[in-house]
């Protein structure tokens, strides 16, 4: 859309500037504060310079916990999008199932992140949980409290539960912006029905798949009350993400000097992959942005 | 009708997603002793005690009143601020537009463990703790951008003409936002709303930060259930099952545009 030209436009601005540097910008320059400073008491500190940046860069457990978090929200987005996209393909166009679809899909979604947690205890328990106990029944010794690798695949069964309703949604909604037009034509062309979906319907998602895979790394990659809530972080350290690891830091220990500097490091990862995927929204041109 | 093969996928799916919270709602209507004794997949003798005590006990229902409190006064404070700023975007060009648009995205994708000990000083500060309010300001950090760019994505729907138009036929700025625009974009408004809403109904770990009594949200208070007595199962089912109402309750009246608003308004 071409816009009007008018600097006047930032007075509508000025409140949500306003607002959000309020409960942005100040807390950061605490953060930035305090990350270059060693605190002993109130009025006691001293500046130091880089020294917490050096400490967390080489914290070995804060290299573990990064690691860990990349590799849980590649294999979550690996799982979540392509089954998002088969949710969608499946969904009925419209009627009264349609909306039934559409409001089970999005019941997940509406949950406090903690109760998330709360219902994957009562789901997955192996002693009253109907999902552990099923599992044990089968003769698989199952317990997410005990094995690094059960309380992984309990985790990424939560995450991909609670989000793969998200992806599906977006990817419906891109489904549903197809123009009945293309699959008639498609339809007297003889195309097969991959060729369809691989010339068609997946070029017009790329869109709102852009977006999905946006919104999904991004909060994978902030994800904490879930876990925090089913596993706590363990066992050992198992699954103890980036912002689990943050909060033991912050507020477990109270080292307020490395934690400022972890939320500092923390937040420019998070800062640079906004960038990239703000640039990539650009490039695929979703319609209405230009 | 004649149920295809991948409806059929479809069904097993949704059969599974509703499964976890099908397991929750067991869990609310049976006693404790009925949950430890053993497994069952229904309950036998249904009972609603647990809501009950809910329902009864202030601290717990009172839980729900501060979450719905700071969760409205948040969703309103996003919606006023972020109408006009919305507008702006969507219709002009101004200096730093396009760096202020992004700048608002980070703070929707930043994370909220980094902001909790800045704010808990910042509200200690003002005097805010455990306050509704601290809670729904917060709460802005992430719900203000968001408005913000699902309501951009609605407006930009809407034809600049009709805007033209109305300047033209000499309506006033106001009159014309009021009176003409905002009914043209009530879906996005309303959109707009609920994912306020529901961002700030399921975050915790600020909420939690910034409150101790007066405040505290029912989500908070389900937190401390589980480690102060650890097995009350069945009144923490039926916590988590009464946090689920508010929010399905919502989504009927915006099913129609829930895609748009994830995809920030942007389909």
């Amino acid at each position: 859309m071409v816009k009007w030209d008018n600097n006047r436009a930032w007075f509508l601005v000025i409140p949500v500037f306003v607002i959000v540097a309020f409960s942005a910008i100040i807390p950061l320059m605490t953060v930035v504060n305090y990350s270059v400073q060693d605190i002993f008491g109130p009025g006691q500190r001293y500046f130091i310079g880089a020294e917490w940046f050096r400490e967390v860069l080489h914290d070995e457990r804060l290299h573990a916990a990064l690691w860990r978090q990349f590799l849980f929200s590649g294999l979550v987005l690996l799982i979540e999008m392509p089954l998002g996209v088969l949710i969608a393909l499946a969904m009925p166009k419209k009627g009264w199932t349609a909306s039934l679809v559409l409001v089970l899909l999005a019941l997940p979604l509406l949950i406090p992140w903690n109760v998330i947690g709360t219902i994957w205890i009562i789901f997955t328990r192996p002693d009253i949980g109907l999902m552990g106990a099923f599992i044990n029944q089968t003769g698989i010794p199952f317990d997410h409290t005990a094995s690094p690798l059960d309380a992984w695949i309990t985790v990424m069964l939560m995450e991909v539960w609670h989000w793969t309703p998200l992806v599906a949604l977006l990817a419906y909604a891109g489904l549903r912006a197809i123009p009945e037009a293309y699959y008639q034509a498609a339809k007297i062309d003889g195309a097969s029905r991959w060729a369809v979906f691989w010339y068609i319907q997946l070029p017009k998602m790329r869109g709102v798949l852009t977006i999905a895979l946006l919104l999904r790394f991004m909060d994978s990659f902030l994800i904490y009350a879930e876990p925090f809530v089913l596993t706590g972080g363990g066992p050992g350290n198992s699954t103890t993400f980036l912002s689990i690891y943050l909060v033991k830091v912050a507020v477990g220990q109270f080292d307020l000097g490395p934690a400022a500097a972890f939320s500092l490091v923390y937040f420019l990862i998070v800062l640079l992959f906004c960038f990239l995927f703000y640039q990539a929204l650009q490039a695929v041109g979703t319609g209405e942005k230009g | 009708m004649k149920i295809q093969k991948r409806h059929w996928g479809l069904i097993l799916y949704l059969f599974l997603l509703l499964l976890p919270i099908y397991w929750m709602l067991n869990m609310s209507l049976r006693t404790n002793a009925d949950i430890l004794s053993g497994f069952a997949l229904y309950p036998s003798s249904p009972t609603l005690q647990n809501y009950l005590k809910i329902f009864t006990d202030s601290s717990w229902y009172s839980g729900y009143i501060n979450s719905i409190i700071y969760v409205t006064m948040n969703t309103v404070i996003s919606l006023l601020t972020a109408l006009p700023a919305a507008y702006a975007f969507s219709r002009y060009r101004f200096i730093g537009d396009k760096h202020v648009f992004f700048w608002l995205l980070t703070n929707r994708m930043a994370p909220p463990a980094v902001f909790l000990l800045p704010f808990f000083q910042l509200y200690s500060t003002f005097n805010l703790i455990d306050t509704h309010i601290a809670v729904a300001l917060s709460h802005c950090l992430f719900n203000v951008p968001l408005a913000v760019w699902i309501l951009e994505g609605f407006m930009s729907g809407v034809p600049r003409e009709i805007d033209e138009t109305a300047f033209i036929d000499g309506y006033s700025f106001p009159r014309f936002f009021i009176t003409i625009f905002l009914p043209l974009i009530r879906a996005g408004i309303g959109v707009t709303a609920f994912f306020c809403f529901m961002f700030s109904w399921v975050e915790l770990l600020l909420a939690r930060t910034l409150t101790t009594t007066n405040a505290k949200p029912i989500a908070a208070t389900m937190t401390r259930t589980v480690s102060a007595t650890g097995l009350d199962w069945g009144l923490l089912a039926a916590a988590g099952i009464l946090t689920i109402v508010p929010g399905a309750l919502v989504i009927w009246f915006v099913r129609n545009h829930l895609a748009k608003g994830f995809a920030l308004g942007r389909v």
